[in-house]
């Protein structure tokens, strides 16, 4: 298990290097600059900004001293849209917020979504089944962008207009992480993740409680609920914790739509805009932060893998 | 503690509380209409995207110099209407020929932590905003104020202490100019030109605009800075007309999504919101106290690559005038945009202080005069349907400017059978391939710095930064030059507004008109002032 760990990270490194060089790469390739405005800025105006960001080396200079001031200080540099914080100013503020969120929507997703998937796989072809499935499937084919303004229409101007004005949800921000604040948000940046679990839970518990161990445990004659919680559930979570890595990735660095259309402060709305602004330093800053976490998760998902099925350690 | 020490002690809080607080809002009535105030003194408005900065000298962004002009003030403030009123400057005169302004400040301006505001505080803040080490994008801004020495210092030649801005004595602040610049004074309420307080920007750096850093003069005071989600602040007790601001606290809510502001200012969240396009006649039948439509100071147009990249037929000035001719301005502002925007014939908008529009020709022509023009116009170029003209039409994304250039196309092609081809790029690759002159037809628009016409007809000269189509005319950059110094510039615009009705280097299509949602119980904003140069202290809410 041990050597199996430190393969796994042996091979993050090398592919967080080519990340932080090939986005480099590709951001410098974008026409445009992050000093390219509409009136364009006096040539000595413009060298003493590209100056003072070291923009005027050359790009391997420039993605050396990039790469070291990360490794030695781990300083991410500082932004060239917002003019008073740093890279780290800004994750440090953005992604606690988009952490939040993505912690909440990752617990919804996996209790409701597991709940509806195994209900729906046991009580196999009945009014349950049909239910679950119908609530998944309607989570899914309403995706957040459509599921954001249907939730702000009527948790916030439909209850305002029914309660007079006494109680509604705000239709966005983030003010602090108020419960108020957090609830809308979270259950659109969930739904499309909770139908997706639901789904696979309830097809991989049905192909489970079809094969042989399970109807030798039945004809044990052990009861239901130990057939399933012994014997079941292991082996059909085993789809859904692959899926679970990813997800919750998604959900941590923050959907970009919901983050937008809540205007909640969150890193997906940097995501976005550090592209439109060439905010090259940000943009990288928050590509790596991705980055890591995505193999992180992955990584932590091959050892949870790799622990509950030995095949898998063994190979 | 005995039971009346404990009375005296509460009393003597609740009159330092009634001192602190605005004397107006305990009163409830505003003390020159008499209207009832509300208790919450609270103004919340919808801003597009984060504010990058709220450094005076570092800000570039509309509503960045907003906030900053609550936060900060400057030498001179303008009315309700636009006019100059004082500010910091209790008063002003101009001497030996208008090239020396002597501001006098008044003594009762404060910093925010209690430090006298004192003329060197000015002479600081206006050289850092020429410094080269600052690296200010407004640095540019110096210059075109004629400071003596100004563009020497934006451009590193001159050390930016001989910049011609001097501290007679604390409260007399001298500026020397290269040019009786008429509209100088103007100039000063321009976020750029306010002052900055010294030690506190050499103490913290960068950091100096975080709440908790910040000190400033204005009549506000920033107390909290959420990037991209909010911005409060809330009424500066050191300010010396405390004493008469209203309302008591602003805060800002960034929403992206236009149609989501409009919500949340529906279900009461937003005091103030812009109105999506297109809905401001729907919204103006259904909440006609709320719906506002008013000038702005902006101009919209689509110039033609003149330079030697562009394309030859461009170079023909009937072709150019035929396609200016055939555009049908009244259906874009009434059809496309439905939001009170005004046609444009001349490149800089009525609205202007001091403008007069000049008589140009095809102005005062019925839509079909000029339809036949245009097709005569395009005909003698040698362009028919045996030989129709192609080009490129470039716009930056937004649905918006889409819409406007497939009318403008449409119109085109039935009048005249021209076949222009849509192409749209995202905002930085557009700027850079406008910049580049790659390009045959693009879109271009500008908001005033000032509310003077030079603020926009210096775009068409030949040394301006702006001017990507590259046209180039001697008479008009002289023009230019001399009305700077001119006593009547008037003249010298109506001229250059000729030469560009008949040498049409730039299709002008509409005017601006600022579209807003503002609540009724908001009272004092000023829709005459089209920079729409708002104070908040000139607000306030009257109970319901």
């Amino acid at each position: 298990m041990f050597s199996f760990i430190v393969r796994r990270v042996g091979y993050a490194i090398p592919t967080l290097l080519i990340l932080i060089i090939a986005s480099f790469l590709l951001m410098y390739a974008a026409p445009g600059g992050p000093f390219t405005t509409e009136r364009a800025l006096p040539p000595e105006v413009l060298k003493n900004i590209e100056a003072r960001y070291g923009l005027n080396d050359p790009l391997p200079v420039q993605i050396w001293n990039y790469i070291w001031n990360i490794v030695t200080n781990f300083d991410f540099g500082p932004s060239f849209k917002y003019r008073d914080r740093s890279v780290n100013d800004i994750i440090s503020q953005g992604f606690p917020v988009t952490l939040t969120y993505g912690i909440w929507s990752f617990i919804f997703a996996v209790v409701v979504g597991l709940t509806l998937g195994i209900v729906a796989a046991i009580r196999h072809n009945t009014a349950m089944d049909y239910t679950a499935v119908g609530i998944s499937i309607s989570a899914q084919v309403l995706p957040n962008f459509v599921m954001a303004p249907i939730l702000v229409l009527i948790f916030t101007l439909g209850l305002f207009r029914l309660t007079d004005g006494q109680y509604y949800l705000p239709g966005g921000g983030w003010n602090g992480g108020q419960i108020e604040y957090v609830i809308m948000p979270v259950i659109a940046l969930s739904t499309s993740y909770m139908a997706n679990i639901a789904r696979l839970a309830r097809s991989s518990m049905l192909e489970v409680l079809n094969s042989n161990f399970i109807r030798t445990a039945k004809a044990k004659g052990l009861s239901e609920r130990k057939v399933i919680l012994k014997h079941a559930l292991k082996p059909a979570l085993m789809p859904v914790i692959s899926y679970l890595g990813p997800a919750f990735v998604g959900m941590a660095t923050g959907s970009v739509v919901v983050d937008m259309y809540f205007s909640t402060g969150g890193m997906g709305q940097y995501f976005v805009n550090s592209a439109f602004n060439r905010d090259y330093s940000v943009m990288m800053g928050i590509t790596i932060l991705i980055g890591v976490l995505t193999i992180t998760f992955n990584m932590i998902v091959d050892i949870v893998y790799a622990w509950l099925d030995p095949r898998i350690r063994l190979s | 503690m005995k039971f009346t020490t404990m009375l005296k002690m509460a009393s003597a809080t609740a009159v330092v509380a009634a001192m602190t607080s605005g004397a107006y809002a305990d009163s409830h009535v505003h003390p020159e209409t008499g209207e009832k105030l509300a208790a919450d003194q609270t103004f919340t408005y919808r801003l597009l995207d984060g504010i990058p900065t709220l450094d005076p000298q570092l800000n570039e962004d509309v509503s960045g110099s907003d906030i900053i002009r609550d936060l900060f003030e400057g030498l001179l403030n303008q009315d309700a209407e636009g006019n100059l009123i004082p500010g910091v400057a209790e008063s002003w005169e101009a001497s030996e020929g208008n090239t020396v302004y002597t501001f006098n400040l008044r003594d009762d301006a404060k910093w925010s932590n209690g430090d006298p505001v004192t003329a060197g505080d000015f002479v600081y803040a206006w050289r850092r905003a020429a410094d080269p080490a600052t690296a200010s994008p407004y640095a540019w801004y110096m210059d075109l104020m004629s400071i003596e020495n100004g563009s020497e210092v934006v451009a590193g030649e001159k050390d930016p202490s001989e910049l011609g801005v001097e501290a007679v004595d604390d409260k007399t602040l001298r500026v020397k100019l290269t040019s009786a610049l008429p509209y100088f004074a103007s100039m000063v309420t321009h976020a750029t030109t306010f002052p900055t307080h010294q030690a506190t920007i050499e103490e913290h750096g960068d950091s100096w605009t975080r709440p908790e850093n910040m000190v400033s003069n204005g009549a506000y005071k920033l107390t909290e800075w959420v990037l991209n989600e909010r911005t409060v602040r809330e009424r500066n007790e050191m300010y010396w007309n405390n004493e008469d601001t209203i309302l008591d606290k602003v805060v800002t809510l960034v929403i992206n999504d236009e149609n989501v502001a409009l919500t949340r200012y529906r279900a009461g969240e937003l005091d103030k919101t812009e109105v999506p396009a297109g809905q401001y006649p729907a919204l103006e039948e259904e909440m006609p106290d709320e719906a506002h439509s008013f000038p702005r100071l902006c101009n919209y147009y689509y110039t033609f690559n003149l330079s030697d990249k562009g394309p030859e037929a461009f170079k023909d000035v009937r072709v150019r005038k035929a396609l200016a001719y055939a555009v049908d301005r009244k259906v874009i502002t009434d059809q496309v945009l439905q939001g009170g925007q005004f046609e444009a014939y001349t490149f800089t908008p009525a609205a202007t202080a001091g403008f007069e529009v000049p008589d140009v020709d095809f102005a005062g022509m019925t839509q079909a005069e000029r339809d036949a023009k245009a097709k005569e116009l395009l005909a003698e170029a040698g362009y028919g349907s045996d030989n129709p003209l192609q080009f490129d039409m470039l716009y930056n994304t937004s649905e918006g400017h889409k819409k406007i250039a497939v009318a403008m196309s449409q119109m085109w092609k039935q009048k005249l059978g021209v076949e222009a081809t849509l192409a749209n790029m995202e905002w930085k690759t557009f700027l850079e391939t406008r910049g580049n002159q790659d390009f045959e037809l693009a879109r271009g628009a500008w908001c005033g710095d000032y509310n003077e016409a030079s603020t926009f007809l210096d775009l068409v000269t030949t040394p301006s930064g702006y001017n990507d189509g590259k046209y180039s005319n001697a008479e008009v950059d002289e023009l230019m030059v001399a009305a700077k110094t001119s006593d009547n510039p008037q003249d010298n615009y109506t001229r250059v507004e000729q030469i560009l009705a008949e040498e049409m280097p730039v299709i002008p299509v509409y005017h601006y008109a600022g579209v807003i949602m503002l609540k009724d119980n908001l009272k004092g904003w000023p829709f005459e002032n089209v920079e729409q140069n708002w104070y908040s202290r000139d607000l306030y809410k009257v109970a319901e």
